[in-house]
């Protein structure tokens, strides 16, 4: 048995005391920053990024991915007890979770999360050890139109899985582009955007650009609305679910972790759309859809399943193609460029303890998550009534410390500033900067890639036509733009988009 | 011509003009190269004259369709938060770490909605702390802690 051999390098890499350590550290962080609004795992992975460059590549990724995995963990306390989503993917346990406290059955809802989260954690391991050794094989055979092309399609999907109008996100995502080609151009040496400042010869740090759009961009937002935030404390006693309860959430915890297996693969997937999907499926199913936004346990199950399931698989296409699917596997790229891999099929062959003890790490993080959470959630609770006031300075003491420490240089911190003040004209003009995020990072290989493809077919634009498999993901594109396009499914998304940001 | 939808109109009218500069600036600078051998201008110029055209389309979109007002800025965070950072990176040589975290704190707290002396000397201080134990002695990261003159 392959797998069984390679998940055993995995385990021998992940049970050793420094890796168990970095993945504590990652999902206890994640945890926190799950359960504190207003910061997400992308500022924190931002802004841990450049430490990692201090530990082995391993530790780095164990470290990062408990950040992401941790931290839909947090969010769903939160979201049950305060009303409060700590994290975007966890608005929709609000609905239910909350009734659920408010009815005095806070520790169910808190259990069947955390269960269900475990749950579809193994599970999702289980998928990325299954499905990722054949794409990365069938990756190892792109060439560099195929490459293009299957850019072209993440950066499509993502767009389409972004909120709010469509072309917007396109144009974010070209603006992505464009902000990427900043820098030394690769092929000619020249120097390109760069407005004679030296320090961007080399380009915009994307940590940088993460930072000021997801990190002080926000904060900037979060400072508008006032600081109000009531604690519904009431003890959380009788942590165990029923037999009924059980018997009502195992249906929703399977098809959640299905489906949010299959979203998170997607491009432009992960946690978030994974939740929404599975609690609008739930729905659908249920016998008691009246129940729903009640109380229902079902409302809590299914999406906090899914979005530990989206969480997880959003990684395959990270770990087997190097293509990022969201903007925290855009920064996983990120650290492994640091650590001076490139990613891409062949991580997998050329460092199996790096991969394999990434997702056995996984597994060991989710049992982690299940039995610490569960005791500590008084601590996590407490946390919460730090005001606001205290939190944000510090946030960006951390981030600032974090960008500085890139090369010791001012400049960097300005240019986070202004991505700061970028990042907030776009919330207020609705602008999505994720996409922007994914433009950004796969610009120099899109250019790179579409180079060389010209050159190989003689500057012939229909070599991306005719290669079966760069065919197959510019047909994928086309679909998936004329489907939003139609009137009917675009007014769904709309609807589908309001119902989540309520 | 009267902008039916703000959010749209604007939204429109900053692709155009960065689509617009990057692809004249491109073009004008850079060569273009043929299909077969990029030149440097080549993918910027495409991109940029992309970006202009979708935001001609949301820009028309904001003429044509009723939609919200842009929400209002709040101007106070926006200027003091980023401010703040600027003023650490730049005071981090000159003062140490101990100078441009006490400007950070000190400048991104008064941009919130309270501001009382006290507990932000004392968020100052246990941040300080607690950058000083990790950052410095932990990561061994090459922060001068105090300011330059005194050292």
């Amino acid at each position: 048995m392959d797998i069984l051999n390679n998940l055993i390098i995995g385990f021998q890499v992940a049970l050793t005391w420094t890796h168990l350590f970095y993945a504590l550290v990652g999902v206890l962080l994640g945890t926190l920053i799950g359960v504190l609004p207003g910061i997400g795992p992308v500022a924190t992975i931002a802004m841990l990024l450049p430490i990692t460059f201090n530990l082995s590549p391993v530790a780095a990724l164990i470290m990062l991915a408990g950040i992401y995995y941790g931290a839909q963990y947090g969010g769903s306390t939160t979201a049950i007890l305060v009303n409060i989503p700590g994290e975007s993917s966890s608005v929709v346990t609000c609905l239910d979770g909350y009734q659920m406290a408010r009815q005095g059955r806070a520790g169910p809802a808190l259990a069947v999360a955390a269960l269900g989260s475990f749950f579809a954690g193994c599970v999702a391991t289980l998928i990325i050890a299954v499905a990722a050794p054949p794409l990365a094989e069938v990756a190892l055979k792109f060439g560099p139109s195929e490459y293009f092309s299957l850019m072209v399609f993440g950066l499509v999907a993502a767009t389409v899985l972004a909120h709010g109008s469509l072309i917007k996100a396109i144009g974010m995502v070209v603006l992505g582009l464009l902000l990427g080609i900043i820098g030394t151009d690769v092929n000619s040496g020249v120097l390109r955007f760069t407005f004679d400042i030296p320090e961007l010869s080399d380009g915009v740090g994307f940590v940088i650009v993460a930072m000021g759009m997801f990190g002080t961009a926000e904060i900037i937002a979060n400072l508008e609305l006032k600081d109000k935030r009531e604690i519904f404390t009431s003890k959380v006693s009788h942590l165990y679910p029923s037999m009924a309860d059980f018997k009502r959430s195992w249906g929703p915890v399977m098809r959640g972790t299905a489906l949010g297996s299959f979203l998170g693969i997607l491009p432009g997937g992960g946690a978030l759309l994974a939740s929404f999907g599975a609690y609008t499926l739930e729905k659908k199913l249920s016998r008691y859809p009246e129940q729903f936004g009640k109380g229902a346990i079902e409302g809590v199950a299914a999406p906090e399943s899914a979005n530990n399931a989206g969480a997880q698989t959003s990684f395959i296409p990270m770990l087997t193609l190097g293509i990022p699917s969201n903007a925290v596997m855009a920064l996983m790229i990120g650290a492994l460029m640091i650590q001076g891999i490139a990613p891409g099929p062949q991580v997998m062959n050329e460092k199996p303890q790096l991969f394999w003890g990434l997702i056995a790490s996984m597994w060991v993080g989710n049992l982690m998550l299940v039995v610490l959470n569960l005791p500590l959630i008084g601590m996590w609770v407490k946390l919460l009534t730090v005001p606001y006031r205290y939190l944000y300075p510090s946030i960006l003491v951390f981030m600032a410390i974090g960008v500085f420490s890139l090369s010791n240089n001012p400049f960097d911190v300005l240019v986070m500033a202004f991505f700061g003040v970028f990042g907030y004209i776009c919330v207020k003009l609705e602008c999505e900067p994720a996409p922007l995020i994914l433009g950004f990072i796969l610009g120099p290989l899109m250019e790179e890639n579409l180079r060389r493809a010209m050159l190989l077919s003689r500057g012939d634009p229909f070599v991306f036509f005719q290669k079966p498999i760069s065919l197959g993901f510019m047909i994928a594109s086309a679909i998936l733009l004329v489907l939003v396009a139609l009137p009917a499914i675009r007014k769904k998304r709309e609807e589908a988009f309001v119902e989540e940001a309520k | 011509m009267k902008i039916k939808s703000p959010k749209e109109f604007w939204s429109g009218a900053m692709f155009v003009g960065v689509g617009m500069f990057f692809l004249i600036w491109a073009a004008t600078h850079y060569q273009m190269g043929t299909a077969v051998r990029m030149g440097p201008a080549y993918f910027p110029v495409v991109l940029g004259g992309l970006l202009a055209v979708l935001g001609v389309a949301v820009l028309l979109e904001g003429l044509a369709l009723e939609g919200p007002a842009v929400p209002q800025f709040h101007f106070r965070p926006l200027i003091l938060i980023s401010a703040g950072c600027v003023a650490y990176g730049y005071l981090m040589k000159p003062l140490g770490l101990v100078g441009a975290t006490a400007a950070l704190v000190f400048i991104s707290a008064y941009g919130g909605h309270e501001f009382k002396w006290k507990e932000v000397t004392i968020l100052y201080i246990v941040l300080m702390a607690f950058s000083w134990l990790v950052f410095v002695k932990g990561l061994t990261l090459p922060f001068p802690v105090w300011p330059a003159a005194f050292e």
